[in-house]
């Protein structure tokens, strides 16, 4: 990690994640972007009557699905990616009061406090990893037909199905949020922010 | 798992007023930020897991009360985005090829070869002059969807082949198709049956490009992929040869509910 090149001479920027936590991003964004955009070509008709190739657009689909995970799994080797996992596991009285704030469409800084991550982010993290298992079992359900028994394939395809579609939207939220936060951004492609932004959003966080 | 960033960074300075906070409780110099906190993450991590282990085991009824729900849904459907939602009715295009000609009443041909007495080619208008057959049935995919109470029009199969006079020896019939890439096959008994037709319409027009048009394959009792689209020839042959899809897998008898493992309501 570039730790030592950042903390002295950038009195104004808080290091916020490491490089390896940066890469699993990327790379796992990257490949559930190729899942999204191949599972469009394949379900919404008018995508999938402009680009065809039905057989190869299946076969990227399946390869960078099975990939999904590996960013992940690979990144467990930095001791900072299993800081920040541990970050996102772990909840506290505080992200109690965060959700609370959530439900009640209260936008108060001082009814939502969070630390490195705010409970939302928690949620998400842990929703959507799961959701990525959920669609590789059954992904995989569908693509070796023959290892499960037959009503299996239906079973799957559907969850695969009405799941995909969910996170398609939660997937859209992300993004949006990220769009409209810059300095999170920062963060995710540079690695610091600034103090202010996280005195003011992340108020708990001791970086 | 937790701890270590605070102790990586060396430089850690604390934020103005720290000290004075509610939640100060949980942060120390060793372990910055609620250390001790409940480990919800993974139980959401882990109920997500259930619930889709759970979503397959009871698949079978809640795709029953959605596709009655969501058929009933898309009949009242203005702006058609019910057809997006999974099995939300309707029908899904699929292609093999990236892209394929488009072919109309002047440049369309339909060949009859291979085992018969008199091979030749029909255009579409000696198509359209054949006594035209019409059936109502439900067109089943083998990927799950289901369009209830479609009309299918065209000449039966059997006129065709009756027409080119099968030879001796042959037992299984050939279509290809003017993607360029599509195949199908069925037996000669199969291929005589009086709800297999070389389809000219669909719900009471003609054919589009997009249905497979100007003129499609309609087998009737079988998954819809057995229906060829863009039929461009039908070849008697001796024995089956697997088509395009049932050569990565599918089956070649593909009876609506009695093949490939599926236990759908038979369309016919």
């Amino acid at each position: 990690m570039s730790l030592r090149l950042d903390a002295p001479g950038r009195a104004t920027g808080v290091r916020r994640f490491g490089r390896a936590s940066r890469w699993v991003h990327r790379t796992t964004a990257a490949l559930m972007g190729v899942c999204v955009v191949t599972a469009a070509c394949l379900y919404v008709p008018q995508l999938a009557e402009l680009v065809g190739r039905r057989e190869l657009v299946v076969r990227v689909h399946e390869w960078a699905g099975l990939a999904l995970p590996v960013p992940v799994l690979a990144g467990l080797a930095s001791r900072l990616f299993r800081a920040d996992l541990g970050f996102l596991n772990r909840f506290g009285p505080h992200d109690r009061l965060w959700l609370r704030a959530a439900l009640h469409r209260d936008k108060r800084r001082a009814s939502r406090p969070a630390g490195k991550f705010n409970a939302g982010q928690k949620i998400y993290a842990a929703w959507i990893a799961g959701a990525t298992l959920v669609m590789l079992g059954t992904g995989l359900i569908m693509w070796f037909t023959h290892l499960t028994p037959l009503v299996w394939r239906t079973s799957a395809t559907f969850v695969h199905d009405w799941l995909a579609l969910t996170i398609g939207i939660v997937l859209a939220g992300h993004i949006g949020m990220a769009l409209a936060d810059p300095e999170a951004r920062r963060g995710m492609r540079t690695g610091s922010v600034s103090r202010e932004w996280a005195e003011r959003e992340h108020p708990l966080w001791r970086p | 798992m937790r701890g270590g960033y605070g102790n990586l960074t060396g430089t850690r300075v604390p934020w103005p007023g720290e000290g004075t906070r509610v939640f100060d409780e949980y942060v120390n110099s060793e372990q910055p930020e609620e250390p001790r906190g409940k480990p919800i993450g993974r139980r959401v991590l882990l109920g997500t897991l259930g619930l889709g282990a759970l979503g397959v085991a009871t698949a079978p009824t809640l795709q029953r009360g959605l596709e009655s729900f969501l058929a009933g849904a898309s009949d009242k459907d203005p702006t058609g985005l019910t057809g997006l939602l999974p099995n939300g009715g309707g029908f899904r295009y699929y292609s093999v090829t990236s892209s394929v000609p488009r072919k109309n009443a002047d440049t369309y041909r339909l060949t009859v070869d291979g085992l018969v007495d008199h091979p030749g080619t029909y255009t579409l208008v000696e198509l359209r002059a054949l006594p035209q057959t019409r059936m109502v049935r439900d067109v089943q995919c083998v990927t799950g969807w289901r369009v209830p109470d479609t009309p299918f029009e065209g000449v039966r199969l059997s006129r065709l082949l009756d027409a080119a006079g099968v030879r001796e020896g042959a037992g299984a019939v050939r279509f290809t198709c003017f993607d360029g890439a599509y195949s199908e096959s069925l037996t000669l008994d199969q291929a005589r049956r009086a709800d297999v037709l070389v389809a000219l319409r669909m719900q009471d027009k003609d054919l589009g490009h997009a249905h497979g048009g100007p003129v499609r394959l309609y087998v009737a009792p079988m998954y819809f992929y057995k229906s060829a689209k863009w039929l461009s020839g039908i070849t008697v042959t001796k024995d089956v040869k697997p088509g395009y899809w049932e050569e990565r897998g599918y089956d070649v008898d593909a009876w609506v509910g009695r093949s490939n493992g599926r236990d759908d309501e038979p369309t016919t």
